[in-house]
């Protein structure tokens, strides 16, 4: 019965499914290779030491890198007081408030700026802190990463809070609850998931930023003792450990580039289980 | 001769002998402008205090505009406008010092589409309007959470469950979850925006005998569609169509000998 015309739109159909399934394939196979090939070269120098002692000097083997594990939580955490505050805010103020025209020119800067070339960010804030202080400190490292992390919570704070109907703030209001109440114990209490969800994901995004971290934070072979001085990071130890040319040394940044992978891996896992039972609003 | 419940159903009592006191609330002149389209037009009418009014009309004819602008709900809408007075026992609620919070603290309202807050339990969602308007007494939260449940006819389905998640609830006990949070912040008028709509017929029917026992204590404005249920369930009715008020007067009248030929139309179901 098939005509061949029918023969030929089958072939046709099958040969688009393949290359469909083809490029689906090429999304997945870097993140296997990667992980795979970091595995093979990384594993072997994760011990303990790695994670509580201090970098060797060159031709002493052994040694860790606690202090660029500690420094890279440092500057998250500084990113997060700074990033997680301002950019909830911020999407409150999209979502909640605000006319259309300004808020569509505060969505257009926010995609702008998520754009932006992280090195450009370093560049900024070296101007802005660095150069006035005199000097490279783990407070312009938290500032740059906070500053990026902003537009990102910024746009997915606003998202979540959009996704939440309008049912909710309608039968607040009524209640006479004020509008600020009815936002923050109503409208961000049913969001409060993705919320959380859009700033982990930021916080994933930036902690293996590099560029804008050579402008502000430096890095430390030691443990900076306070907020003013450079500071360690996992990627700035990598970085600098992978140009070297000490065998010792590519195999502990092997070890870091692993573990800096685990890291934001398990942020996005929590993230997928965060998601997983997320409210569904019935509609 | 009618008999049995039609007395309680439908009363003979004109407006104005049943509302010999002061009505509940007044409209005067009332319009309501969503930029240059009036969605309701130069509408007075006295809402009597412990009676249900409904509001009956085609789609589009302002019922629900009307409703929202009673308890100032329409300001959400940025565009829209109001122009007119409205009193709420002689005060009015729209003077410049008066604030939609408190109006609408006044005044409750419930929706079409049920609307419990999912993140909370059914004892949090009836306590909410207390709890953040300031109420901390636990004594307090508990009576009325017990009040509430009883008048919404609620309490003996969910008194063993208080703290199980609202939206667990069906949609019909949702509904009465909904009236519930409204009564708990003991307004004085509750106005209900086609109530029943999205429930089964054995719901609605619970919603109706609610609306009827609450009428002892409330005022109750409610918009509806469908006719049976204005004329089971309210006192007086008023008929909205194309944002003018075309008759209002004792449901009983409405439905039996309206005094325009648009009502009796609309009513008999010749169109909308």
């Amino acid at each position: 019965m098939t005509a061949p015309n029918h023969r030929w739109r089958n072939f046709k159909n099958v040969l688009m499914q393949i290359i469909a399934f083809s490029c689906a394939i090429l999304v997945v196979a870097p993140l296997v290779l990667v992980f795979y090939h970091l595995a093979k070269m990384g594993f072997s120098s994760i011990n303990f030491a790695f994670f509580t002692q201090l970098p060797k000097p060159v031709g002493e083997t052994g040694g860790g890198m606690a202090n660029a594990i500690g420094g890279t939580f440092v500057l998250l955490a500084q990113a997060a007081v700074i990033g997680v505050p301002v950019g909830v805010l911020g999407g409150v103020f999209l979502s909640e408030y605000g006319g259309t025209k300004l808020n569509w020119w505060i969505r257009f800067a926010a995609d702008i700026l998520n754009g932006v070339p992280s090195i450009t960010w370093g560049i900024v804030v070296y101007a802005l802190l660095v150069a006035p202080m005199h000097g490279y400190s783990a407070l312009a490292g938290g500032v740059v990463l906070g500053m990026m992390m902003i537009p990102l919570v910024m746009r997915t704070t606003e998202e979540v809070l959009q996704l939440v109907p309008g049912g909710y703030r309608e039968a607040a209001l009524a209640l006479g609850i004020s509008k600020w109440k009815t936002i923050v114990q109503i409208v961000v209490r049913t969001a409060l998931k993705g919320i959380v969800t859009g700033v982990l994901l930021a916080l994933a995004r930036v902690a293996g930023e590099t560029a804008p971290l050579m402008f502000t934070a430096l890095g430390n072979p030691y443990w900076a003792r306070s907020l003013t001085e450079p500071i360690s990071a996992l990627p700035l130890q990598i970085f600098a450990y992978a140009i070297s040319p000490y065998d010792d040394w590519h195999r502990q940044a092997w070890a870091g580039a692993l573990v800096l992978l685990l890291f934001v891996l398990c942020i996005n896992i929590s993230v997928r289980f965060l998601t997983r039972d997320r409210f569904q609003p019935k509609i | 001769m009618p008999t049995l419940d039609s007395a309680n159903l439908m009363p003979d009592a004109t407006p104005e002998t049943k509302s010999a006191g002061a009505p509940a609330l007044t409209v005067r002149n009332l319009s309501v402008l969503f930029g240059k389209n009036a969605a309701v037009k130069n509408v007075s009418l006295d809402i009597a205090a412990h009676a249900v009014t409904a509001i009956i009309g085609p789609s589009g004819c302002g019922k629900s505009t009307f409703l929202r602008a009673l308890n100032r709900m329409h300001e959400l809408n940025p565009e829209a406008r109001m122009e007119g007075q409205i009193h709420l026992f002689g005060d009015d609620i729209y003077s410049r010092n008066v604030e939609s919070v408190t109006v609408r603290r006044r005044i409750g309202m419930v929706f079409q589409k049920s609307n419990p807050f999912p993140t909370m339990s059914i004892v949090e969602n009836v306590t909410v309007g207390l709890r953040l308007n300031g109420v901390r007494n636990k004594n307090i939260l508990a009576e009325r959470t017990e009040q509430s449940l009883r008048m919404s006819a609620l309490w003996d389905e969910v008194k063993d469950r208080l703290h199980a998640p609202a939206i667990s609830l069906s949609g019909g006990q949702q509904q009465r979850l909904c009236i519930a949070r409204a009564l708990a912040v003991q307004p004085d008028v509750l106005l209900m925006d086609e109530p029943a709509s999205a429930l089964d017929p054995l719901a609605t029917a619970k919603i109706e005998d609610l609306i009827l026992t609450l009428k002892k204590d409330y005022t109750i404005v409610i918009v509806t569609h469908n006719m049976q249920q204005a004329a089971r369930a309210s006192d007086f009715t008023a008929f909205l169509y194309l944002g003018e008020l075309v008759e209002f007067g004792p449901t009983r009248k409405i439905f039996t000998s309206p005094a325009q030929k648009r009502t009796e139309d609309y009513v008999t179901g010749r169109f909308g």
